[in-house]
Parts: structure tokens; C-alpha cells; sequence
């Protein structure tokens, strides 16, 4: 089962926008290595033809009416954000 | 009268309505409580006295009115996962340190409904994330009954804070065993309902198909009537199973006469701690002096279980939280040179490593190439799961087993090794892979005091079975009202 490198350990990073030192970099990939290790006793397992389960439960497609209720007011969601302006989120510029 | 502190929803109730005691006053008297011990457990994040008064006199007005349900007045915990409106919601992050949320989570609104008071959130791990509720960004919980030790998690601060009676009962969460093995570490009851039987609109999602909100109370009863309360369909949860709520307190009242309980051996391995096997034993014969019949079972990809569990879940993880990027709500780092950047600080600075950790492996099973060896496989092995369930209760009712491989451990034994902690979930795990509920109940202690606990396990919404069989075997047992004093 696959062992993971440092560079690849960048490139998950990257992917999940994460940051790290170098020093985290290298105890993350030991641990993820090692977990991996791990997780690939899956692979001993024969799973030919065996559907996946994605849900535990036998339910699909739950609809409900759709009906006009009232959203949440602007105020109180912007609220929470680290920076808003007029009932939008303020973002760095990107341009 | 008997301390008020010592008493049950329903005997709270009864002296509720018999004008023995206000919801204020025994509101009051658990906020003492917590003041006079909680600087030893640590188990709230946030004591929300001001609302906890203010609900109490409401409650008071309904019972005045004889318009009391079965938790007016009753004071509760709350794990910091469930979205309370106004109130810090923090998943014990850094991440939400500050977050408010603009609304209740349906269990809130329900709670509310009733009467019910809340004295405020419990410690948990970052985001539900671990197994010792170590993972907090603020600090660790103790273990009522030796606080030296961990509670267990990620539930911990719900846990502890019911066994050292800082409130009447809590409210949970429960993805590989969260609810499940605190309760058992701090020796009070616990249970994960069948996916979809609770709502999990305003639980802040860790693993959305594996995550379930649930109890954690002093006897089977109180996890009934709370259960009662908590459970139904809510079309704000596509998950939600549209199916009316059954009378579990009832379920309690029933014999087991009868009852056929399952024993996995793939449950009673190497590596168990001696007394823990021995109580759960005694525990099986006290089940079969009532009525109950033996029958020994396999659910032979049990072995597998932690392994599928921890590609789903942080896959699921890694998906559910990218949504922390700074922008909409929560921490956003100070210091950053564009968005990209400020993405990443953000998130380096605001989350923990154990939760890194996760996101990492959740996204490397995610990514392209390796889908289908590790997500697309550990669900197809998921379906293994399932079906060794569903043929073991061909067999029984119910089936039962440890819940955790020993007791619990020491603060900082298990820290630095991920893969050490991960192991500890390896009996709780399985059920929510199958998406069935399963009860934690003490049942014992070893040597140094510490609680045992025993996990009964039965079919999709078979609850009902589950209560019976668990109270049946709480009065068998007899442990109740042994508490630790911590004065």
C-alpha cells in the first residue's frame, strides 16, 4: 500500500488549503504514513461486485413542499464574518 | 426529600408539579453545582446563567399553568456542536471562537418547546474530532471519577458533566463512538439513535453520513424521555426519517423475558482489558437470570471497521470543512498577502492538528488516483459491515459487547500517537458504519474505580428493544446512584 512522501504531503496541502512548517511537514507525513499503512489492510479484502454504501439508511429522494418561508436577515448572518460591507462578505482582492 | 441533585427527569417532574421544587430553584442549585466544581472537571466551554434563570421562570409560568411536558424545567448540558442561537457555538476551535449562530438547531427549537433549560455548552474535541476530548483548543476535561484521566471523547464535557452531576442530562454527538465511550468512561448512559431518527439540522457536520446527536443521562429512563424529546422527522434534514417517535420510556417498563442477546466474538479479543470482559460477563449472566437467552454470534469484518471508518469519515470531513476559509463566518487570519494565502493561514492558524491531520487524509483519499483504492473501497467494505449486522440479527435482538477496550486512560497517554488513539474506537465504530443505534451502559468498575461499560446494539430504529433491554439490566445491576463527591 502507497507510501507517502514529503512532496506529496506538500501537494495534499495545497489541495486542502493547509500550511505548514517544515518540521509539521515531516511529523504529518510520518503519521500519515503510518495511518495509511494502516487504512491498507482494506486491501487484503476482496470487495469484487460489492456494491458501495454510501448511506446507512434506506431513504432516497426526500422532497418536501416547496413553499416561500422567510431567510434569515441579512444582518445577523453577516454578523459572524470576519469583515462585511453593505450585506456583503469582504474578501482580499483577487484582480 | 431526597437532594434534588440525586433525582431523574421524572422525579424532577413530579416534584416540579407538586410545587416541592421550581424549576428556578433547582436551576439555581445546579449553577452552584457547576460553580463549586467545574474548576476541577472543566467541562463547559460557556455557562449560559443568564438564559438558564430566564428559561427556568418560563418554565415555572407552564408548569403554573399545568401546560408542563415531561422536560419543562428540566436543566440541561449542551455539546458545543449544536448550533444555539446568540450563544457561543465554538466546537471547542479556534476556528469558532467567536461564532454566534443566527439560529437554533432543531433539537434547540424542540428543547425549547418543552421548557427545557439550558445551563450552558460542554468541552468536546476540536469539531468532534478525537477520543479523549484532548483535542479542545481550550482545555482538557477531567474525569469526575479520577481526574487525572481522561473523560473519554469527543462528547467528554457532556459526559463529565452528568456523572459529576452539573446537570440533569446532556446532548451529544455520536460519529465512530463520541456519545458511546465517554458515557462509558464516566459510567452514565449514553446512546447513538439509528441514523436519521434525530435531526441534524444545526449540528455542525463532522462526517455527515455517520453523525447522530443523542443522549447522555444518569439512568435509561432519563435517555428515553430526552430521546422522546429530541426525536422526529424535520423536512430541514434530508436525512431525517419521516416515521412518528416511538413511546421509549415505555420500552422501559417492559420485561426481557424472552429477549435473545447476541455475543460477538470478535467483541472479546486480545488486548481487552481482563476486567472489563469479566464485568460484561457477569453483566450477560445477571441479562440471562431475567429471561434474556444467549446466543453466540460472528460479525466477522469487525476488524475492518476502523480502518473503513477513518477513510470515510475524513473524507467526509475534509468535504464538510472546507466551508472554515475565513470568509463567512468564524477566524480569519491578520496577516496575509492574497486570498489564496489568507485561505491558508487561516486555516493553519485556526485549526488544531489533530483535525489537520484529518483534513490531510480525507483529502489524499479523495484526491485523483486514489478514489476508488481507498473511498470507493472502504465503501464497498462499509456494505460488509452492514450486512454482518443484518445476518446477526437474524439471530438476536440484540447484541452485546464493550463498548471502549479498557477503561479510562491517563491524560496525555495516548496523544501523540494518532493511530493509538484511533484504535480505542474499534467497538464503537461498526455502528455507525451500519447506521444503528447502540447504548452505552455502566455495568461495572475495575480496580481503581473506574467505570465499566457495556454497549447493547440492536437493528435499525429498534430503539425500544434497546430500552428495555438496557433497563432490565440497569435495575439487574443495581449500580445506580453511585456518584464521585468531587467536594
Amino acid at each position: 500500500m502507497a507510501h507517502i512522501t514529503v512532496e506529496e504531503v506538500e501537494h495534499v496541502a495545497q489541495l486542502a488549503r493547509l500550511r505548514f512548517s517544515k518540521d509539521e511537514l515531516e511529523e504529518f507525513t510520518n503519521q500519515l504514513d503510518a495511518i495509511l499503512r494502516f487504512v491498507g489492510k482494506l486491501e487484503s479484502l476482496d470487495t469484487e461486485g460489492v456494491e458501495p454504501t454510501y448511506r446507512a439508511i434506506e431513504i432516497v429522494n426526500c422532497f418536501r413542499e416547496d413553499v416561500v418561508k422567510p431567510s434569515l436577515p441579512i444582518e445577523e448572518v453577516t454578523a459572524n464574518a470576519p469583515e462585511s460591507e453593505e450585506g456583503a462578505f469582504v474578501v482580499p482582492r483577487i484582480i | 426529600m431526597k437532594d434534588v441533585l440525586d433525582m431523574g427527569i421524572s422525579e424532577l417532574r413530579n416534584a416540579m408539579d407538586e410545587g416541592k421544587v421550581s424549576a428556578q430553584e433547582l436551576t439555581t442549585q445546579y449553577l452552584d453545582r457547576i460553580e463549586a466544581v467545574d474548576k476541577k472537571v472543566r467541562a463547559y466551554v460557556t455557562v449560559t446563567e443568564e438564559v438558564a434563570l430566564s428559561q427556568a421562570k418560563a418554565a415555572d409560568e407552564m408548569i403554573k399553568k399545568g401546560k408542563a411536558g415531561p422536560l419543562t424545567g428540566i436543566p440541561l448540558g449542551i455539546k458545543d456542536v449544536i448550533c444555539t442561537k446568540g450563544i457561543p457555538t465554538t466546537c471547542s476551535s479556534r476556528m469558532l471562537k467567536d461564532f454566534r449562530p443566527p439560529f437554533n438547531a432543531t433539537v434547540m427549537e424542540r428543547l425549547a418547546e418543552q421548557g427545557a433549560v439550558m445551563l450552558g455548552k460542554l468541552n468536546m474535541d476540536e469539531f468532534a474530532m478525537g477520543s479523549s476530548t484532548e483535542n479542545s483548543a481550550f482545555f482538557e476535561t477531567r474525569n469526575p471519577w479520577d481526574l487525572d484521566r481522561i473523560p473519554g471523547g469527543s462528547s467528554g464535557g457532556s459526559a463529565a458533566a452528568v456523572a459529576a452531576r452539573m446537570c440533569v442530562a446532556s446532548l451529544g454527538s455520536d460519529t465512530g463512538g463520541s456519545i458511546r465511550q465517554p458515557a462509558s468512561h464516566c459510567g452514565v448512559v449514553g446512546l447513538k439513535p439509528t441514523y436519521g431518527l434525530v435531526s441534524r439540522y444545526g449540528l455542525v457536520a463532522f462526517a455527515s453520513s455517520l453523525d447522530q446527536i443523542g443522549p447522555l443521562t444518569r439512568s435509561v429512563e432519563d435517555a428515553a424521555l430526552l430521546l422522546e424529546a429530541v426525536a422526529g422527522h424535520d423536512s430541514r434534514d434530508s436525512t431525517s426519517l419521516p416515521r412518528p417517535v416511538p413511546p421509549f420510556a415505555k420500552a422501559c417498563r417492559q420485561a426481557m423475558e424472552g429477549l435473545r442477546v447476541g455475543i460477538p466474538k470478535e467483541y472479546f479479543i486480545d488486548g481487552v482489558q481482563e476486567e472489563v470482559v469479566g464485568s460484561i460477563r457477569q453483566a450477560l449472566r445477571v441479562m440471562q437470570d431475567m429471561g434474556a437467552e444467549l446466543v453466540d454470534i460472528s460479525l466477522p469484518h469487525t476488524e475492518y471497521a476502523i480502518a473503513t471508518y477513518y477513510i470515510i469519515a475524513t473524507a467526509e470531513a475534509s468535504s464538510n470543512l472546507s466551508r472554515y476559509d475565513g470568509v463567512k463566518y468564524g477566524f480569519r487570519a491578520k496577516d496575509y498577502s492574497n486570498l489564496m494565502d489568507m485561505y491558508k493561514e487561516t486555516r493553519a492558524q485556526g485549526f488544531g492538528p489533530e483535525v489537520k491531520r484529518r483534513i490531510m487524509l480525507g483529502t489524499y483519499c479523495l484526491s485523483a488516483g486514489y478514489y476508488d483504492a481507498f473511498y470507493k473501497k472502504a465503501s464497498q467494505v462499509r456494505t460488509l459491515i452492514v450486512d454482518d449486522f443484518k445476518k446477526a440479527f437474524k439471530e438476536c435482538d440484540v447484541i452485546a459487547a464493550p463498548v471502549a477496550p479498557t477503561t479510562a486512560f491517563k491524560i496525555g497517554e495516548k496523544v501523540n500517537d494518532p493511530l493509538k488513539m484511533y484504535l480505542s474506537d474499534i467497538f464503537t465504530i461498526p455502528v455507525n458504519l451500519a447506521g444503528i443505534p447502540g447504548l452505552s451502559l455502566p455495568c461495572g468498575f475495575d480496580q481503581n474505580g473506574l467505570p465499566i461499560g457495556l454497549q447493547l446494539m440492536a437493528g435499525h430504529l429498534q430503539e425500544e428493544i434497546l430500552f428495555t433491554a438496557a433497563s432490565n439490566l440497569e435495575k439487574g445491576l443495581g449500580l445506580n446512584n453511585r456518584w464521585p463527591d468531587l467536594t
